[in-house]
């Protein structure tokens, strides 16, 4: 058996502050978007913001853009399961 | 009575720390297994007492011991007890914990300090949900399932329960991480994929699912207090919200949970089948397989307890093909089982009598599965005895005959003693027939139209009732001399040897009771789990 190791990386404040900082803006601008009459884009911006944010809580604050590929390999295979599931629900919420 | 001496590195010795901190506070899977093992098994006894209960009081109509809220309490906490203390977390955590390490040929589970962590996160959500039935509004009466909006408005103590449990999820992930890494990594030299026993494959689908399903019960769960704790609204119409949501996310864990409680009694059954047989197991890789495609079809099924919901029709359409499509590797196990059988040297021992026993309860239980998968039939049997009876063919004709298979199996391997004999079949045969009296009079009432969840009934209902209640005695005195029996035979009973069963697979190689480390050497696995001539056992 193989034993896949990764180079210990580690992350700055600077990075980390940074990255907050962008949480907290994205945060405001789900805010906006649900204040404000902008048609379709109500739900699609919303889950796209929400997107970008879980994006880089595991990017960086879960430290996956530095780990090795094992690891990313399960983050996508926990994501489609996640898709899956939230997917077969459709079945119901779109034809009642 | 011979005495037997465990040896001086036997895990019931060889530890630095004595009295109860050398167990609580142990990294070894074997006495993690033993603490599982009483821990679940303590909460079984206490789910049984609150079925025998509930029987006690549906013996005849009205009023017999209980009023309506005491009985709504007494069945949540039955159902609670059962689900989320007994069956989920005990056939991995007692059994997975105890066997499979030395299956595979290495000396611990790869996290040994998480496996103790997982133990006791499930000890503290089991004190949070015990402390839930004397706390705050009192038992919650829910049922186990803590449907919305009842279990967002309900003034009983909701909120402590769902926390325990909550916790006791996270157990069950952190074993189901432990295992799946134990099971890639620590594998002895020779033990290949296709050399693994039946059981630890089991274990290792249902780990999977354990990884995967369980947090979203744990989502589902923090929804259901930010509707009570904040009026988050999330399940209510009235605010946007979507009740039918809440079904979705519960039965997106709990369908998947019913693989965990079962996947691992397959496992159980496919390892002592072809020791009681004395053949290899028939098609070793159809087994292995179907493990996996239960798991994964089985995590696609859940819309099957929501078709009377208000759910659309093609989602019904969609949920009813896929439940068909899990009766597949369902029946290939049930079909490999009789095939190993087929002139086998069949040995009728408890152990095997609880696994006959499996297969045939299990079948009621998968049938009639069909029924209520269904949705032309579902519709009218639906929230009825039906139900009742079909879960516990399932769950505990399933789940639990293989769980006092596994004890008659495995346990003297690991306390050196065995039961006796006699009386262990007189149990089984009480068991068995009480069983089928309890449960299947539970069908035939709800195929009448008895529902479920109430404390009286009509008339013509009484005699069935009647019936039930005296086969949940029958089974009660047969559960009574199983646990004598054999707790007596682990403590006071005749001696065994390494391998009084003639096992085939690498727990029956080492020392009974096993060194604290299993094996002196890591062993070289050279042959498969069920080749019993190439293991050199009669």
């Amino acid at each position: 058996m193989t034993h896949e190791t990764t180079a210990h990386h580690i992350v700055s404040y600077k990075k980390l502050v940074m990255v907050w900082l962008g949480l907290l803006s994205l945060t405001g601008l789900t805010v906006w978007v649900a204040h404000h009459n902008v048609g379709i884009g109500h739900v699609w911006g919303s889950l796209a913001i929400a997107c970008i944010k879980s994006g880089l809580v595991i990017a960086f604050f879960m430290h996956m853009k530095y780990e090795g590929r094992l690891l990313r390999w399960f983050l996508l295979l926990a994501l489609a399961i996640v898709a899956i599931f939230i997917g077969f629900t459709f079945f119901d919420v779109l034809y009642r | 009575m011979a005495t037997v001496q465990p040896t001086p590195t036997s895990f019931w010795n060889d530890t630095g720390k004595t009295g109860i901190t050398s167990w609580i506070f142990s990294t070894d899977h074997k006495r993690i297994g033993l603490l599982y093992f009483y821990s679940t098994f303590g909460f079984f006894l206490v789910g049984v007492l609150l079925g025998l209960l509930l029987r006690i009081e549906l013996m005849a109509p009205g009023r017999t011991i209980m009023g309506p809220a005491t009985y709504n309490a007494t069945f949540t906490v039955h159902g609670v007890v059962m689900i989320f203390l007994f069956i989920i977390p005990g056939m991995p955590g007692a059994f997975g914990n105890l066997v499979m390490p030395i299956q595979i040929g290495a000396r611990d589970v790869a996290f040994p300090r998480l496996n103790l962590f997982s133990w006791w996160l499930y000890a503290i959500g089991a004190v949070i949900v015990l402390t839930s039935l004397f706390t705050g509004g009192g038992p919650p009466d829910t049922g186990w399932t803590f449907y919305v909006p009842f279990s967002a408005r309900t003034g009983t103590n909701v909120s402590l329960a769902v926390l325990g449990v909550f916790v006791i999820g996270f157990s069950s992930i952190l074993t189901g991480i432990n295992f799946v890494t134990t099971i890639h990594r620590l594998r002895a030299e020779g033990m290949t994929w296709g050399r693994l026993p039946l059981f630890v494959w089991s274990i290792y689908a249902t780990a999977w699912v354990q990884v995967l399903a369980t947090p979203i019960l744990g989502i589902t769960l923090v929804l259901i207090m930010a509707e009570r704790i904040l009026g988050a609204g999330l399940f209510d119409p009235g605010r946007g919200g979507d009740p039918v949501m809440y079904q979705h996310l519960f039965w997106i864990y709990s369908h998947p949970a019913v693989y965990i409680m079962i996947l691992p009694a397959m496992g159980v059954i496919s390892d002592v089948i072809p020791v009681f047989a004395r053949k290899p197991i028939f098609g070793y890789k159809m087994i292995a397989f179907s493990s996996l495609a239960i798991a994964a079809a089985g995590s696609l099924v859940w819309g099957h307890h929501m078709y009377t919901s208000g759910m659309s029709d093609t989602a019904i359409l969609v949920f009813s093909f896929l439940t068909f499509v899990v009766a597949i590797p369902s029946a290939i196990k049930v079909f490999n089982w009789v095939s190993t059988l087929y002139k086998g040297s069949i040995s009728l021992e408890a152990p095997m009598l609880f696994a006959l026993s499996f297969i045939l309860l299990f079948s009621i239980g998968g049938l009639t599965g069909l029924i209520l998968g269904a949705a032309a039939t579902d519709i009218h049997v639906h929230d009825t005895h039906f139900v009742v009876g079909h879960f516990h063919y399932v769950m505990f004709g399933g789940a639990g005959f293989a769980f006092f298979s596994a004890m008659h199996y495995w346990l003297p391997k690991f306390y050196g003693r065995k039961y006796a004999e006699k009386p262990a079949v007189i149990a089984w045969a009480f068991m068995f027939t009480g069983f089928n009296i309890l449960y299947f009079s539970m069908m035939v009432l709800g195929l009448k139209g008895m529902p479920r969840r109430y404390y009286d009934y009509l008339p013509e209902f009484a005699p069935l009732n009647l019936v039930s209640t005296i086969g949940s005695w029958i089974l009660a005195v047969g559960l009574i001399i199983m646990l004598v029996n054999l707790f007596r035979g682990l403590f006071w009973g005749e001696p065994v040897g390494s391998n009084p069963w003639g096992g085939a697979t690498l727990e029956w190689s080492i020392p009974t009771p096993p060194p604290t480390e299993n094996f002196d050497q890591e062993p070289v696995v050279t042959h498969g789990p069920y080749d019993f001539t190439k293991a050199g056992v009669p």
